[in-house]
């Protein structure tokens, strides 16, 4: 082959590289783009709530109340003939089932929802007003455009019947929608229009603080010590290789872990933050201290004899001088650490986070859910307003996912700017 | 020589990386305000040597460090010896400039903070200010104190890295090749600063220029394979040396 040839052959090859990375990088970036379309126009519903406009009469008489009732006297008053009568006005009904139909179309929470507006807003006694009250699942999937009402009415799970009032009732404009505010103040439900992940964004927070408040410092402090003050034989090799080793255990057997040691020696509450946050701080640790190790190790070894040589202990040239240049490193390899954690689904189920709760947890020893177990029990639920809500969990949980590993970077450059 | 008071006082002193001698039974005095020049092929020891005055070997873990190294009469290698104080005593500049990612006020005052030489802030401008005075850089960064130290041209960072070592005004100043990473002129510069430096302080450079050993010395010691081969006044081994081997290494016919 003369030399023009192979000139021409490498330069054909260079191309026919280039080509293949491209196609990769777009595939990679379509799949991503196909990926973040399923899930915004599965979930996008989830944000927007379904209310209809029903006329209260708070009589005080009819209630048996007193005119200035306190809040506490409020509450214990039974609001539930009321509810049915201002429910029943909304459409014209004969007979037992027509009722029922007619009650079915409101979210079963109405009469607490008709209480909690009259105690926020006292000036409305013995008057009549209009509430918004939340529709049920089956009414919002239809007012989303979702629910199949073409379909013969043995199919459905909504009645001619209540057909026949929706429409009555979009033509009197007494359907709106709202923001829903629900999905974000709201424990879980049974029923997919009350539920939110409320407390499972308040059980991964207090799950991820339990996990970097132990995890971090105990990172920190076994990598600098390996790093900088650890001699270097068979016990530090051994501990080494075994921090990478633990890096690549499934979680899953992290999961074990927790359930045998903190929930069956220990005897740890169930289900709750504490556990979770320490089962995932096992997990993390590893995943912390491989980073920082490498951040320690790629700071040059002449900042570390500069200091020593102007009298700087060792600790001190750690402290002063090594320890401060690695923080960027540092810090982004908790992030993403914790962001992992964050993710993690497995290990929770195994420690019981998996468990039906409806309150919101206030502390980290209270039973509670977290973000990803919460996608997990409603992908497996049948209902239209699941499905959505399932979507949509993901959609949060993957926005804290991106603002944390974009903080990640963010302080990467930040702080590497003034290196050398 | 002016001055001939003994600073410096290595005997036998042997020094091994593992299994492989780094230096064979080394005998050398360092006089008192005089730049000694070490010289010798790549691997003779000269760094390794100067490694042991501060006792920056200290860091290598397999280094092992045998026979007598004694400043000013006190024997420095044994474990009773506190390296911080030592450090202190003998400050030291490196062959590539190690600013600290630092401003160039703190690259001077870190010294003085912990070793507490400045009781408040006053005491600390004024050392920072000496010091960068000494090393003839103040006027060129007086107006910018706060950029960083890794700012500086690569002649201004040695210079701040000497003023760096003076700042705990030390005894004696080792110098590990500082001008192999520098241009004629800064080089200039440094030559110049040692000059004036070695009216104060105890000089020892490892240095790879013939010329620069002429220079700036006014003894040399000539390394060859871990074995000091040769000492005496500068003049003495440029013109006239005992050795044949210090002979052709400094005339360029091997090495």
């Amino acid at each position: 082959m003369s030399k023009e040839e192979l000139l021409k052959k490498r330069y054909r090859a260079e191309k026919r590289f280039k080509f293949y990375g491209l196609t990769s990088v777009i595939l990679a970036i379509l799949f991503v783009l196909f990926l973040v379309n399923v899930i915004f126009s599965k979930g996008k519903g989830a944000f927007s709530r379904t209310t209809i406009s029903v006329e209260v009469d708070f009589n005080t008489e009819k209630l048996e109340i007193k005119n200035n009732p306190t809040n506490e006297e409020i509450q214990d008053t039974d609001f539930y003939d009321l509810s049915i009568e201002s429910l029943l006005n909304v459409y014209k009904t004969k007979g037992l089932k027509e009722e029922k139909d007619l009650i079915r179309i409101f979210s079963p929470d109405y009469e607490f929802e008709i209480k909690n507006f009259i105690i926020e807003n006292k000036g409305f006694l013995n008057k009549t007003t209009i509430i918004e009250l939340t529709a049920s699942d089956d009414i919002d999937q239809l007012n989303k455009g979702n629910y199949p009402r073409h379909l013969p009415e043995e199919r459905r799970r909504i009645s001619d019947f209540q057909l026949l009032i929706y429409d009555k009732l979009v033509e009197d404009n007494k359907i709106q929608k709202t923001f829903n505010t629900f999905l974000f103040t709201n424990g879980d439900s049974r029923d997919p229009e009350l539920a939110g992940v409320g407390g499972s964004l308040l059980g991964s927070f207090f799950t991820i603080i339990v996990t970097l408040l132990l995890s971090f410092p105990i990172a920190i402090l076994a990598s600098i010590y390996l790093e900088e003050f650890a001699p270097k034989n068979r016990i530090t090799d051994f501990i080494e290789i075994n921090i990478n080793n633990l890096a690549a255990v499934p979680s899953i057997v992290f999961g074990l872990l927790g359930l045998g040691i903190l929930l069956g020696t220990f005897d740890f509450p169930r289900s709750t933050p504490l556990v979770a946050g320490i089962t995932l701080a096992l997990m993390t640790l590893p995943r912390i201290i491989i980073p920082c190790r490498a951040s320690l190790k790629a700071v040059p070894p002449s900042i570390r004899e500069g200091a020593l040589a102007v009298g700087a202990s060792k600790v001190q040239s750690v402290t002063h001088h090594v320890v401060p240049l690695a923080i960027p490193g540092t810090l982004s390899g908790t992030i993403i650490g914790l962001a992992q954690a964050l993710g993690e689904t497995a290990p929770l189920i195994l420690i019981g986070m998996v468990a039906f709760v409806v309150d919101l947890p206030s502390s980290p020893v209270d039973p509670s859910a977290s973000l990803p177990v919460q996608v997990y029990l409603w992908s497996e639920q049948a209902e239209r307003g699941f499905v959505e809500k399932t979507s949509a969990t993901i959609m949060i949980l993957l926005t804290f996912l991106i603002t944390m590993n974009a903080f990640a970077v963010y302080l990467r450059q930040k702080f590497e700017r003034r290196w050398s | 020589m002016t001055n001939n008071k003994v600073k410096i006082k290595t005997e036998k002193l042997d020094v091994f990386y593992g299994q492989k001698q780094a230096l064979k039974n080394v005998n050398l005095e360092i006089f008192n305000r005089e730049v000694t020049a070490l010289i010798g092929p790549s691997g003779c020891g000269k760094s390794t040597y100067i490694r042991c005055i501060n006792r920056m070997n200290d860091v290598i873990e397999t280094c092992k460090i045998s026979g007598s190294i004694k400043i000013d009469g006190q024997e420095i290698n044994n474990k009773q010896i506190d390296v911080v104080r030592l450090r202190e005593r003998i400050g030291m500049v490196f062959q590539k400039p190690n600013p600290f990612p630092k401003s160039i006020y703190d690259n001077v005052a870190y010294g003085p903070q912990i070793h507490g030489l400045a009781d408040h802030k006053d005491k600390l401008d004024q050392i920072v200010q000496t010091s960068l005075k000494k090393s003839a850089l103040w006027e060129e960064v007086k107006d910018r104190l706060d950029e960083p130290g890794t700012s500086l041209s690569g002649g201004q960072q040695q210079r701040l890295c000497i003023a760096r070592a003076i700042s705990v005004n030390p005894e004696v100043i080792l110098m590990d090749e500082p001008c192999s990473a520098l241009d004629p002129i800064a080089t200039a510069k440094i030559e110049e600063l040692m000059e004036e430096l070695k009216k104060t302080f105890t000089i020892v450079i490892v240095t790879h220029s013939m010329a620069q050993a002429v220079r700036v010395s006014q003894r040399t010691g000539f390394f060859h394979l871990g074995n000091l081969i040769e000492v005496d006044t500068t003049d003495k081994m440029f013109k006239n040396p005992n050795n044949k081997m210090t002979q052709d290494y400094i005339t360029g016919r091997f090495g």
